[in-house]
């Protein structure tokens, strides 16, 4: 962690508003905000770790464990949820065993939601991890899981 | 010359060179839209096409055009010729397309959608006058689909940057007369006047002030501000610029959702060419004017849209919002003058200043001139990206441009979930501030969402509602603990176990949180209800006395069943379902348990979808009561 907490707080000078983008490097490098992380930032911007958590909790964004292999986000955007988005999402609740904020028992998948990706006339859409599944049915997504084995 | 006249010559050299006939261009829509529905896919087999056959042509890789039903969208121009758009192309007419527009210089007819050209070509409709783009007027979005929007010449040779160069000749204080002049009002919802925030600011005490660009853009049905900035950066940027020379500050911050990766790589290029051509940094255009912009990455919590909960955040806060006055103008970020303005009202910004107040309030009407960008999706045939002039009917929104609905109309929800769900009789209402709040909505930040009669406006009421109270940042009890009562009892009414006195309830509810919250989130938050109530009160009656959803939409009010004539015992749906509700050997008619049944809909999919099914499996409302 040394070597990458410099990593961590180059182009920062340790002011007030330096903490929530520190919190974004810290997930965008580590892929969550862990208890080292935490106790590195404390000490770089002097206010203490519940403080940090104070804000973190707030957003949406941040996340304190690891990240599963393969995160799946279904978006529940307007759009989405009006061509169905919401029965996308009980039927990988089902098929998984997790609700959304979950991950399974394997590390393989993690479920969230979200709310538009910007592709609305594509509706209903989600997303694992990069690649992005556009006018998904029920079926369709049994076959799309399959395939991140 | 001057630096920018220099710069200005240098950029339409490459623009021509470009455009200007002698090189062969193909234009592919590369925005968010149009990546998810395959445009990368469709790039790399054009350029195996072009190399199998040899040809030499550009690839410019574009913003949205507007046409999102589009997608993917592939243009062509000859050298000389007119630029013929190709729609919804998928990667194996790469060939095609390249054998018989490139080689034997004939568009495949059967697939262009329109084209550009100056002249009317026979058979092909111009892409302008298709029926999506025919009432509209494209100011903002004026660049959008047709620039490179990762090069800052394209900008500047398309009139980028004049309106910051005639605006640096003037006195601060007349950049904001003409502002107050050409009547611009924020776009971010409330439709405050611009012109007015700025002379605010500028008459604030302080040596130090901020702009702030709110890209925030919370409404979770909504993308006109991604695709502006991913389609048109510099236009965002000048316009800080703009706003920054005017009210006397030196700094900018674009507070943008971590969620739009693509849009904060195209403004970090963008800043870094400007800063290589001296439009970012100290003495602008060799004027004395010094500005820097900042990127700060939202993180994820719909009340930082709100201005002060914006600042907090950018202050490295919780993001709650505080009462007002002091207004940010008076003390916004670190307790300094702030304006925060909106994404599509800066956008808007430079093409006033270049072509001045009076040009502007050509578009429009008196009391709200110019034009506003709208999402338009939900159940209707052609959903995107447009632009409109304000004033225009609802029904010519989504009957015309739009091309309505596939089912009858039922509701159009303009505002997300701050707005309210208009219906039938309000299309002929005109979209502006003042009419839009009259009829009990908002004309909010630009999101549209149609809704047919397959589409549950009860559904829609708590489905937004639901959102609030999950986005709420509990500051004040009214917004934290009213919502949470009222999507209780929406959920009881959905789910079949609401009662009559319910309604008494939530209209009481709505109107005490409209009223007492703290904040613009909680105030608005009983629009979509308080507006359902009185548009839609036969929806709520039946779903509460008679477990009745016309729409079929709420699912402990559905049932699933099969039409025995219909099936042709093809053991698909059996396959499918998840809980062996259906049984029943091959060839003979299958059999639906109800008590098994999840209503998880993969059974009704297959039915409808395979060929050799009936589309035996159908959902009702209401049947056994
Ligand atoms: C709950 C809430 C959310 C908001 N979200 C946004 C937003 O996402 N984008 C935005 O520009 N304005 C949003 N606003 C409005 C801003 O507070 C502010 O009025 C606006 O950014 C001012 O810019 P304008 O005058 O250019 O519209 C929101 C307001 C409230 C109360
Ligand atoms: S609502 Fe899902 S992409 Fe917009």
């Amino acid at each position: 962690m040394c070597a990458r907490a410099d990593l961590l707080f180059k182009d920062f000078r340790g002011e007030e508003g330096d903490l929530i983008p520190l919190l974004q490097r810290a997930q965008a490098t580590f892929g969550f905000v862990g208890p080292e992380a935490v106790g590195a930032i404390a000490r770089f911007l002097r206010i203490t770790e519940n403080q940090i958590y104070g804000v973190a909790s707030f957003y949406a964004q941040f996340r304190f464990t690891a990240p599963a292999r393969h995160g799946i986000k279904v978006c529940l955007g307007t759009a989405c949820h009006v061509k169905g988005g919401a029965i996308l999402l009980d039927s990988l609740e089902r098929d998984l065993g997790i609700a959304p904020g979950g991950k399974t028992p394997d590390d393989q998948f993690e479920l969230d939601r979200v709310a538009c990706l910007g592709c609305c006339a594509l509706a209903p859409v989600l997303t694992v991890d990069e690649d992005v599944y556009s006018s998904m049915t029920v079926n369709k997504l049994k076959e799309t899981l399959k395939r991140y084995d | 010359m001057t630096d920018f006249e220099r710069l200005k010559e240098q950029s339409i050299r490459e623009w021509t060179d470009l455009t200007g006939g002698t090189r062969a261009v193909i234009t592919l829509g590369t925005a968010s839209c149009g990546r998810a529905a395959g445009a990368m896919a469709v790039r790399r087999s054009i350029e195996e096409a072009l190399a199998k056959h040899g040809v030499e042509a550009r690839i410019l890789e574009v913003g949205c055009i507007g046409s999102c039903y589009l997608e993917p969208m592939v243009d062509v121009t000859l050298p000389g010729g007119p630029r013929f758009s190709y729609g919804n192309v998928q990667p194996a007419w790469a060939e095609r397309i390249v054998a018989s527009h490139f080689l034997e210089g004939k568009p495949l007819a059967s697939k262009v959608v329109g084209h550009f050209g100056r002249d009317a070509i026979e058979g092909i409709p111009g892409f302008f006058d298709l029926p999506m783009f025919a009432p509209q007027v494209r100011i903002v979005l004026k660049n959008c689909g047709f620039i490179d929007p990762e090069n800052l010449h394209h900008s500047i040779a398309n009139g980028g940057y004049a309106g910051l160069h005639k605006a640096l000749q003037k006195p601060p204080g007349d950049v904001i007369s003409e502002v107050e002049a050409a009547g611009l009002r924020g776009r971010g919802g409330a439709g405050f006047p611009t012109g007015r925030k700025w002379r605010f600011c500028s008459e604030a005490e302080g040596e130090m002030k901020y702009v702030i660009c709110n890209a925030d853009e919370g409404d979770p049905g909504a993308f006109m501000n991604r695709s502006l900035i991913e389609g048109d950066p510099h236009a965002v940027l000048e316009g800080m610029l703009i706003a920054g020379y005017a009210i006397g500050a030196s700094r900018g911050y674009v507070y943008i959702r971590a969620e739009y990766p693509l849009a904060i790589e195209r403004l970090k290029k963008a800043m870094a060419q400007m800063r290589a051509e001296g439009l970012l940094g100290e003495g602008i255009l060799g004027s004395p004017f010094s500005f820097d912009i900042g990127i700060k990455e939202g993180a994820g919590a719909f009340v930082c849209g709100e201005e002060t909960a914006l600042i907090a955040s950018i202050e490295g806060r919780r993001g709650m919002p505080r009462t007002r006055p002091p207004f940010p103008v008076q003390e916004g970020l670190h307790g300094r003058p702030t304006v925060i303005n909106n994404v599509e009202t800066l956008g808007t910004l430079p093409h006033i200043l270049r072509n001045g107040a009076a040009w502007y309030r050509g578009f429009g009407t008196e009391a709200n001139p110019g034009t506003k960008t709208f999402s338009l999706v939900g159940k209707i045939r052609r959903t995107g990206l447009i632009e409109v002039p304000l004033g225009m009917p609802l029904r010519k929104i989504i009957f015309d441009i739009g091309g309505g609905t596939l089912k009858p109309f039922r509701a159009v929800q303009t505002g997300g979930p701050s707005g309210g769900c208009l219906s039938e009789e309000f299309l002929d209402t005109p979209v502006g501030y003042e009419s839009l709040a009259k009829a009990g909505s908002i004309m909010g930040s630009g999101g549209l969402i149609v809704m047919d009669t397959d589409t549950c406006v009860v559904d829609i009421a708590r489905y937004f509602l639901d959102f609030i109270q999950k986005e709420s940042c509990g500051k004040c009890t009214p917004c934290r603990v009213g919502t949470r009562h009222m999507v209780e009892i929406l959920e009881r009414i959905t789910g079949g176990e609401g009662e009559l006195r319910d309604l008494d309830k939530l209209q009481l509810l709505a109107q005490t949180v409209k009223k007492t919250s703290l904040c613009g989130l909680g105030q608005t938050a009983p629009n979509p209800v308080l507006t359902t109530l009185a548009y839609f009160r036969s929806e709520y009656l039946q779903h509460i006395q008679e477990r009745y959803c016309s729409a079929v939409v709420c699912r402990p009010l559905l049932e699933y069943f099969i039409i025995p004539e219909k099936c042709t015992g093809c053991q698909r749906c059996v396959a499918a379902c998840p809980t062996g509700a259906i049984t029943g050997p091959r060839a003979e008619v299958h059999n639906l348990d109800a008590s098994k049944c999840i209503k998880c809909r993969s059974c009704y999919e297959i039915c409808r979808f395979e060929a050799i099914a009936g589309n035996a499996i159908q959902i009702r409302s209401g049947g056994g009561l």
